[in-house]
């Protein structure tokens, strides 16, 4: 316990205050200029004064940590429980963020499905895997931004409107790290182990389902991480394009036109807390799966 | 229909030709080959289906229009290319994975600043950084400057973990014969440190470079000089010149397929002796 404190809390938990204190004081140079455009000219502002404006003021040019704090729990009290019809519900940053949650939670499975279907395709034949997988590659260095209005107008013209067409946009960003650690992961089953299957004669479903899907485990989840991360980008990215009204990534863009800075960075801070959440939830159910299987991930090891 | 049947023709061809290239080339020429086989399939099926369906233009061009698109924009497209890539991505990307770099060189030194710094990075590596887009452009401006800035912040957490984890990954026994042979720290990093740090490097080099092209564009539509692939793409859209808008595609795939290979070439030369290079 006492090694825990010293050897992880202690280090991380001073580089978290130092970045505090820089963030702090980098306020005051960055916000000063406005300080003094306010001021009367002939006005003397001494330094106490001038600490407490920038650290105070409503459209500062960066915000400080408390601002943000405060910005957020005004936004959430004023809709806790969203309900369409209560006063106020589309200013809560709660209701936008469920609307990103649902969005990338959409894409994620998508992606997973898509990632695991394209590395069976390239395990079981050496066609899939000499032609697809530098396209898998080269798809990635396309900027997604650049498809996604086009992605929206396509599926709109099909029938598709909505909550899919953000998904599917959010599927194209994070199949990749599935595919390409599940691909790893299927074939990093041990040859032994493999040959031992052969002389149990088992069918290439048991040896599949038995040995190879196991052992890609350690290799899935922290692709998956990756893959559930990309996500989050990729929902926030398509809300840009869209024209869509609710979701971080659109009030994003509405708080930019408006330079209202404390409530966009409230909004990145709640994105921020989103990934952070969604990765921890990921990385229990890692344990929870490795511990069934009798693995211990890469973690427990190194500790 | 007459279009349909020739693409289910085509498609069975090329298919069966990829089959017997696989089979009866060597494996250097088949993983050139290969590929491009498959990409000029799903080319021309795409083409014959368009042109089958009679789907309008409005909401995908034809291949050959995009190409066709492609050539005759040239200069355009240069001038996008040089400010969104050149100016924007690579400064950035430079930038920011050189910032990278010597931070992790100095962190390195320090057991308490690692153990501090490894899961924060990797923390922040997982955060949408994209959405300091807009913070950026307001503090940088409309130029290639702030393109550059979200490049950086968005290169700058996983160049910084791989190349701390790439540094700490010599072995006791290693360091043991560094230490029996004298070395100074300087050539213990330059003999020992850092080749076995090359391949993570290398690994985060190639991570950043799709997040440099995405942040350089992304930032383009938060405000943008007249020029710029973002900026293009934005206004083409809403013009519905999309053919203009995939021969920029056409240039940001390129561009992107490109560096990633130039990395794959200095990975191999560099690193030739990593189990992951073996054939």
């Amino acid at each position: 316990m006492l090694e825990w404190l010293t050897r992880s809390v202690l280090p991380v938990g001073t580089i978290v205050v130092a970045i505090l204190l820089i963030w702090y004081a980098a306020a005051i140079p960055m916000n000063a200029a406005r300080t003094y455009m306010m001021a009367p000219d002939d006005a003397e502002i001494s330094f106490s004064e001038l600490v407490n404006d920038t650290w105070s003021q409503k459209k500062p040019q960066l915000p400080v940590p408390h601002q943000i704090v405060m910005e957020l729990k005004k936004q959430a009290t004023i809709a806790w429980l969203w309900k369409e019809k209560r006063r106020g519900y589309k200013r809560s940053v709660i209701y936008h963020t469920w609307v990103t949650l649902s969005s990338t939670m959409l894409g994620f499975v998508f992606g997973l499905t898509l990632g695991v279907l394209l590395s069976l395709a390239i395990v079981y034949s050496r066609v899939m895997d000499h032609s697809v997988m530098p396209w898998i590659i080269a798809s990635q260095t396309i900027p997604i931004i650049a498809i996604a209005p086009m992605v929206i107008v396509v599926m709109s013209s099909v029938g598709l409107t909505g909550l899919i067409p953000k998904g599917i946009i959010s599927m194209y960003l994070s199949f990749f790290p599935i595919v390409i650690g599940m691909t790893k992961g299927l074939r990093s089953s041990d040859p032994i182990l493999e040959d031992q299957m052969k002389t149990w004669s088992a069918s290439s479903f048991q040896t599949f389902w038995l040995l190879r899907l196991p052992s890609a485990m350690p290799f899935l989840f922290p692709a998956m991480k990756i893959g559930l991360a990309a996500a989050l980008v990729g929902a926030i990215v398509a809300e840009l394009p869209s024209g869509a009204r609710t979701g971080l990534g659109a009030r994003l863009l509405v708080f930019s036109y408006r330079s209202e800075t404390v409530p966009m960075w409230a909004n990145l801070v709640s994105a921020a807390l989103l990934a952070g959440i969604l990765v921890v939830a990921l990385g229990m159910i890692e344990r929870a799966v490795n511990r069934r299987l009798g693995f211990r991930s890469a973690a427990e090891v190194s500790s | 229909m007459m279009f349909l049947a020739v693409a289910v023709i085509v498609w069975i061809a090329l298919w069966g030709l990829n089959l017997i290239l696989v089979r009866r080339l060597p494996g250097s020429q088949a993983r050139l080959f290969v590929p491009i086989v498959f990409g000029l399939t799903l080319a021309i099926l795409l083409e014959l289906v368009l042109r089958g369906l009679k789907v309008p233009f409005v909401i995908l061009p034809k291949p050959s229009e995009m190409i066709a698109k492609f050539f005759t924009s040239i200069p355009t497209l240069w001038a996008d290319f040089a400010q969104t890539i050149l100016k924007g991505a690579l400064g950035g990307y430079a930038i920011g994975c050189g910032t990278a770099l010597v931070v992790a060189l100095l962190v390195s030194r320090s057991d308490f600043l690692r153990r501090g710094l490894l899961p924060l990075g990797n923390f922040v590596a997982a955060l949408p950084i994209v959405g300091l887009a807009p913070i950026m452009v307001m503090w940088f401006g409309f130029g290639w400057q702030s393109k550059a800035a979200i490049v950086v912040s968005m290169c700058f957490f996983p160049m910084l973990v791989n190349s701390v984890q790439g540094l700490a990954a010599t072995n006791a026994i290693e360091r043991d014969l560094f230490r029996t042979y004298a070395a100074s720290p300087l050539q213990q990093l330059t003999y020992l440190r850092l080749p076995a740090a090359t391949p993570f490097i290398l690994n985060g080099l190639k991570v950043c470079t799709p997040l440099a092209l995405i942040g350089a564009i992304v930032a383009e539509f938060f405000g943008s000089p007249i020029v710029g692939m973002g900026f293009r793409i934005q206004t083409s859209v809403g013009t519905l010149s999309l053919d203009l808008v995939w021969a920029e595609i056409i240039v940001a795939a390129l561009a992107g397929t490109g560096f990633f290979g130039l990395l794959s070439l200095i990975e191999r030369s560099l690193t030739f002796w990593h189990p992951s290079q073996r054939r």
